[in-house]
């Protein structure tokens, strides 16, 4: 299944950083997003666009992860050529990502 | 127990006015708060205000005046905003025009300078660094605290206008000053900070940047509402936004944009503290009624940030659109006809892209796709003189006579680019100050 389909993610900017959240839409889907959407995934996943491994923080409060990826210097928001200097849609990089959701008990 | 009303005007400098007034007319707030100012803005400011191109404040603050000033003026609603970016001195005494025009009276403007640290900046970063950026650094402003504008506050002013404060301090002044927090209560703070931060990208927290249809359903979007906070004294706050509005403040809104443009959720730094959002937790009371509590806080930094704005020369681009059969392979023998021609780029300095393929997530993480009915090609550039990028966008121009058929709708812009770097800086040399108008 799609992350897409359990959890929803903004993404936001400071200089060469974005960061991602990712949230469960119900919170007894977050240990499942926990388990299964690493650090080391999500670093593997934007690795094309990353200087350095992805960090991520858990904030279980709020059925959270939060995820900071570090671009390189010349793809700061105000060096960037891309159209989306910012990076304002990279969540849905990671909304696109798989998960088993038999692997960590049944979602939705 | 006593409460404070503080609605959240703009979310950037462009930002949507109808909002605004809505909240200033019908919502009874004690303050509104314009937060107008990302991190370029400010830089971009300085550059035009220096080459006399603009007085370096904010380019929508005589239309933001007009519309709010005779509405919060009689309900008694204080307005904070950092539109004073390049040059506070000058909006307040713009503001001040605006004020005479419209026949206010007895308003009391108050503009808060110190921001401004070039001269430091480029003393600290020629002690540090050999090799010389200096020739490029344009402008370097600290991110003044909640602290710099308790002087306004407590003078009474109705406006205050800044230059670069940390957005959250916008909101977090006249919550310490109304209900008279202490400067080292961290918790507090911290709560204060999480509330400022919620409220500080306006309608983010109401439904923007936000919408996925079938999946996070928004209603009323075109007519989307602005938020305000309820603010208590022990820092909880009802979040919310005008009856009728458009949009939805809801629980998972909430979520998104506590986390928005946070690193650490234990550890966000501001000015004034240590916030720490992990202990957050949101109730919905009502529809579009939430109350958020539990954030919390530790000592603040030792040191401001301080943002940096190097001139980089300028960024170019350009943008040409092929459609029905074979639009993809005439869009690619565009983009080989025009990297040949302008091979003089150096290649880490130019992207081609493909609108509609590999522009957005770039090439790497984009799903290939067979047959596109129409693409656009985009060619951008930086680090260019100002003839080099005028080349680049007739290059791209020249496609429709020199390139493959069919090419059609060219675009082409180009402008100086003022690239953003942060320094950190003792708090000691970065003085704030206050200056009055009395309209």
């Amino acid at each position: 299944m799609k992350l897409r389909e359990i959890a929803h993610a903004r993404a936001g900017d400071k200089g060469n950083i974005v960061n991602i959240s990712l949230i469960a839409y119900d919170e007894a889907d977050y240990p499942l997003l926990a388990a299964q959407v690493t650090a080391e995934r999500v670093s593997e996943l934007f690795a094309p666009l990353i200087a350095r491994p992805v960090e991520r923080y858990a904030i279980p409060g709020l059925g959270a992860l939060n995820f900071v990826l570090h671009r390189p210097p010349t793809e700061s928001v105000t060096r960037s050529l891309n159209l989306d200097a910012h990076g304002k849609g990279l969540s849905y990089i990671l909304l696109n990502m798989e998960v088993d959701v038999d692997r960590n008990g049944s979602a939705g | 127990m006593k409460s404070l009303r503080i609605g959240a005007g703009a979310g950037f400098a462009g930002d949507r006015i109808e909002p605004a007034i809505d909240l200033a007319r019908d919502c009874k707030l004690d303050y509104l708060v314009f937060e107008c100012l990302a991190e370029r803005t400010i830089a971009l400011a300085q550059l035009s205000k220096r080459q006399r191109r603009s007085p370096g404040f904010d380019p929508l603050l005589r239309e933001r005046m007009e519309a709010v000033l005779p509405l919060c003026r009689p309900n008694g609603t204080r307005i904070v905003s950092n539109m004073g970016a390049a040059n506070p001195l000058a909006a307040v005494k713009e503001t001040a025009r605006i004020a005479r025009e419209l026949g206010l009276h007895g308003l009391r403007i108050a503009a808060v300078t110190g921001d401004d640290v070039l001269g430091e900046a480029r003393r600290r970063i020629s002690r540090e660094k050999n090799e010389d950026p200096l020739e490029h650094l344009v402008s370097a402003n600290a991110y003044l605290g909640a602290e710099a504008l308790l002087e306004a506050l407590r003078s009474g002013a109705d406006v205050i206008l800044t230059g670069r404060v940390a957005d959250p301090s916008l909101f977090l002044a006249p919550m310490i000053f109304e209900f008279g927090w202490a400067l080292d209560d961290w918790n507090l703070l911290g709560q204060g900070t999480a509330v400022g931060h919620l409220l500080e990208c306006a309608g983010q927290l109401t439904g923007g940047y936000f919408a996925d249809p079938g999946h996070k359903d928004v209603p009323d979007l075109d007519r989307l509402g602005f938020p305000l906070a309820e603010v208590q004294e022990n820092g909880e706050a009802l979040l919310t936004k005008l009856e009728g509005s458009g949009g939805a403040l809801t629980i998972r809104s909430c979520k998104e944009q506590i986390l928005y443009e946070v690193q650490d959720p234990a550890r966000y730094l501001t000015p004034d503290v240590t916030a720490d959002f992990t202990g957050v937790r949101f109730h919905e009371i009502a529809p579009n009624q939430i109350r958020m509590s539990g954030a919390r806080g530790t000592a603040r930094p030792m040191e401001l940030k301080v943002s940096t704005g190097y001139y980089e020369g300028f960024i170019a681009e350009g943008q040409i659109s092929y459609a029905g059969p074979g639009a993809f392979s005439r869009a690619r023998l565009a983009r080989d006809v025009l990297a040949s021609r302008l091979s003089w780029i150096r290649t880490e300095d130019l992207q081609l892209s493909f609108i509609g393929v590999n522009s957005m997530h770039g090439e790497a993480l984009s799903t290939p796709v067979p047959e596109p009915y129409e693409v656009r090609l985009r060619a951008a550039a930086r680090r260019l003189t100002e003839p080099q990028a005028r080349k680049l966008m007739l290059e791209v121009e020249s496609l429709y006579v020199n390139g493959p058929a069919g090419g059609g709708g060219v675009s082409t812009s180009m402008r100086e680019n003022i690239a953003m770097d942060a320094i950190f800086l003792p708090r000691d040399p970065v003085r704030s100050s206050t200056t009055y108008e009395v309209v």
